[in-house]
C-alpha cells in the first residue's frame, strides 16, 4: 500500500516547549489512521503542520510527496479538514458556506451547484439548506462542517475531535458517515481523537501521543499482541464437568483452571480455541459461551498514559 | 495569482459585513447624517436666520473668514448674497474634508469585521485550509473592505450632489454643486484614505482579538481628517484639486508602504497563533 503521508523526525516547538517531539510515521493510502492522545498531545498542531499552516522546526513532512512549506496549496486541494470547531459562516445558509468554499478549493462553477446540492442530500441537510447556520444545532453544525470538508473530494480527510462535543445520536450519525466516507474512492482518512471507542471503532491504524511524543503505533491487533500478555478465554459451563481435563493434553494451552461452571484457559494463538472447544465437548463438557479476553485500546491507551506519568516512557 | 479566490473571499466578507448590524448600521446613519440631514439642516438654518438681501462683506467676522481664504474662493463667491455665500462656504467648501470621514470609516468597519471578527468568531482556521495562499487571503480582505468603501462614498456623493442642489435651489436658483476640486476628493483622495483605513486595521488586527477593538483603534485615523478639516478653516489648507492630488499621492504612497509591511507580515502561522 503506498504511503500518502510520511514525517520523519519531525519536531515542532511552540511557545517554548516543544509540541512535537521527533515524530516519524506513515500513513498509508486508504487506510483510516487515528491520532490519539490527550489535550496537547499535538494532534491538531499535526494537522496543521501536514497542510502547511504551520512550518516545523525540524525534521520532514511528505504529503502526497510533496512538501507542505512550499506546496502547501497544491497539497490543500486535495484535502479536507473538519477543524475541531466547526467554523462556519453563521450568518450564511448551509448552501452559502458550500458553495462559498467550493469555489475556494476551484470546483468549476458547472459542477459546483450539483455537487453542493448532492452533498447536502448525503449529509441529510437538504431540507434546511437555505437556512442560516446560526439556527443549526450542534449536531447539523457538525454535519455541515463535515460535508464542507468532503465537498471538494479529498484524497486525504482529516478529522480533528469530530464527535467532541456531540451527543450519543449525533455522535452515531457522525460514526456512521465517517464509516461510509472512509470506504470510498481509496480515501485515507486522517482522525484526531481523544475518545477511544472511536478509534476503536473507525481506526485501521492506531498512533498514541503524549506531549508530541509517539508512545505506540499499529494496528488495533498488532497493538493487542503488543501490550497483551496472552490470549485468554472464558468458558461457562451449565453444571460442572463430571471428570477432571488435564490441561497438559491439550495442544496450544499454556495454562488454565475450572473451577465449578466456569474455566479459563491461556492460548497460544485463536487457531487454538476450536480445538479446545471440541476437547471440551469430547469430555462432555455442556458449554453455554465462550468469550475471548480481549485487551482494550483502552487498555493499552491508558497503559501507556500511565507510564509516562510515572517516567516510565 | 487566483483572482477568482481573491473575489470569492471578498464577495463572502461583504455579504456577511452587510449582515452584521454592527457593520451596516453605522454604514446607514453617519451618510444619512453627513449626505441628508446636516446639509439640509444648514440650508434651512441660514435661509431663516439670515437677511437674503444683506452684503457678506458687511459681516466683520465673515469678511475675516474670508481673508483667510484663498482668493478662488472669495471669486466664487463675488456676487451672491449672505444666503448663498454661506451655502457655498460651508458645504461646498468646508464640508468636502469631513466627506473624507465616509471611505475611511466604512473601510475600516468592514475590514475590522472581515480580519478581526473572522478571527473573534474562530471561523478562521477553515478558511486557511482552504488552497488560497496567504497574498490571495489578504487581497480578499482588502477588497472586501475597499470595493464596498468606495462605492457607498460615491454613492453618497451623489446623493450629496443631490440633496445639496436639490434643497438650495429655492436660494440658489441654479446647479452649483459639485466644485471642481470635490471631483479629485472623491475619485482620488478618498480610495486612498480607505485603503489607509484597511491597512491600518490588517496591522491592528494582528493585535486585537475582537471586531470592536480592532474598528474603534483604526478609527482613530479620524484625526488625520480632522488636522484636514481644521486646516481648511482656517486656511492653512486649501484641498484645490492640485492639493487633494498632492495630498491623494501622498496617502498612496503610505498605503504602498503599510500594505507591503501587511503582506510581508500576514501568514497563517501568526493568524492561528493569535487566534488560539
Amino acid at each position: 500500500m503506498e504511503n500518502t503521508i510520511i514525517i520523519d523526525h519531525l519536531y515542532h516547538r511552540f511557545d517554548g516547549h516543544y509540541a512535537l517531539n521527533d515524530l516519524s510515521y506513515e500513513v498509508r493510502q486508504g487506510e483510516v489512521f487515528a491520532l490519539l492522545g490527550p489535550n496537547g498531545a499535538g494532534k491538531t498542531t499535526t494537522i496543521r503542520l501536514l497542510n502547511g499552516l504551520y512550518k516545523p522546526t525540524s525534521g520532514t513532512i511528505r504529503v502526497f510527496d510533496k512538501n507542505p512549506v512550499q506546496q502547501g496549496s497544491e497539497i490543500r486541494k486535495q484535502t479536507g479538514v473538519l477543524t475541531e470547531t466547526s467554523a462556519l459562516y453563521e450568518r450564511l445558509t448551509a448552501r452559502e458556506n458550500l458553495v462559498f468554499f467550493g469555489r475556494m478549493y476551484g470546483i468549476a462553477e458547472s459542477v459546483l451547484l450539483k455537487r453542493t446540492d448532492e452533498t447536502l442530500r448525503y449529509f441529510e441537510l437538504e431540507k434546511r439548506a437555505d437556512d442560516r447556520v446560526g439556527t443549526y444545532s450542534k449536531g447539523m453544525k457538525q454535519r455541515l462542517a463535515l460535508a464542507r470538508a468532503f465537498l471538494n473530494s479529498p484524497r486525504i480527510l482529516y478529522l480533528d475531535e469530530p464527535t467532541a462535543s456531540l451527543d450519543p445520536e449525533s455522535t452515531q450519525q457522525v460514526h456512521d458517515l465517517i464509516e461510509s466516507i472512509s470506504k470510498q474512492d481509496d480515501r485515507t482518512v486522517f482522525l484526531c481523537t481523544h475518545r477511544l471507542e472511536e478509534a476503536e471503532r473507525l481506526a485501521d491504524r492506531v498512533a498514541i501521543l503524549n506531549s508530541g511524543r509517539l508512545l505506540a503505533l499499529g494496528s488495533l491487533a498488532e497493538l493487542r499482541r503488543q501490550f497483551n500478555p496472552g490470549l485468554w478465554v472464558d468458558i461457562d459451563l451449565l453444571r460442572p464437568l463430571a471428570q477432571t481435563l488435564d490441561i497438559k493434553l491439550l495442544r496450544g494451552v499454556v495454562e488454565g483452571t475450572v473451577d465449578g461452571t466456569k474455566a479459563r484457559f491461556q492460548v497460544d494463538e485463536e487457531g487454538v480455541i476450536p480445538s479446545l472447544i471440541s476437547e471440551m465437548v469430547r469430555n462432555e463438557a455442556q458449554i453455554t459461551s465462550v468469550r475471548q479476553e480481549k485487551i482494550s485500546l483502552e487498555d493499552i491507551y491508558f497503559k501507556l498514559q500511565t507510564e509516562v506519568k510515572e517516567g516510565v516512557k | 495569482m487566483n483572482w477568482k479566490a481573491v473575489f470569492t473571499i471578498a464577495k463572502k466578507d461583504i455579504k456577511e459585513a452587510s449582515q452584521n448590524k454592527s457593520v451596516w448600521m453605522p454604514v446607514l446613519i453617519v451618510p444619512l447624517i453627513f449626505v441628508v440631514l446636516m446639509p439640509v439642516g444648514m440650508i434651512i438654518g441660514f435661509s431663516s436666520a439670515m437677511g437674503a438681501a444683506e452684503n457678506p462683506m458687511n459681516d466683520p467676522d465673515f469678511a475675516l473668514f474670508l481673508q483667510n481664504m484663498p482668493d478662488s474662493m472669495s471669486q466664487l463667491i463675488s456676487g451672491m448674497d449672505m444666503v448663498q455665500s454661506s451655502i457655498v462656504l460651508i458645504l461646498g467648501y468646508l464640508f468636502a474634508p469631513f466627506f473624507l470621514i465616509l471611505p475611511l470609516m466604512f473601510s475600516t468597519v468592514i475590514a475590522s469585521e472581515s480580519f478581526a471578527g473572522e478571527r473573534e468568531r474562530k471561523t478562521i482556521e477553515a478558511l486557511l485550509y482552504t488552497p488560497a495562499t496567504d497574498t490571495e487571503l489578504l487581497l480578499g480582505k482588502v477588497m472586501a473592505g475597499f470595493i464596498p468603501a468606495v462605492l457607498i462614498t460615491l454613492g453618497s456623493f451623489v446623493a450629496y450632489i443631490l440633496v445639496v442642489n436639490g434643497a438650495a435651489y429655492p436660494v440658489m436658483g441654479r446647479i452649483w454643486f459639485p466644485l471642481p476640486s470635490w471631483y479629485a476628493l472623491i475619485l482620488w483622495v478618498s480610495p486612498a484614505i480607505s485603503l489607509l483605513g484597511i491597512a491600518a486595521t490588517v496591522l491592528i488586527s494582528a493585535k486585537v482579538q475582537t471586531f470592536m477593538g480592532a474598528y474603534q483603534s483604526s478609527a482613530s485615523l479620524v484625526v488625520l481628517v480632522l488636522a484636514l478639516l481644521a486646516g481648511q478653516a482656517t486656511g492653512v489648507v486649501y484641498l484645490s484639486v492640485g492639493v487633494s492630488l498632492l495630498i491623494g499621492a501622498g496617502i498612496f504612497a503610505v498605503d504602498a508602504v503599510l500594505m507591503y509591511y501587511a503582506i510581508r507580515t500576514f501568514n497563517r502561522d501568526k493568524l492561528l497563533a493569535s487566534a488560539a
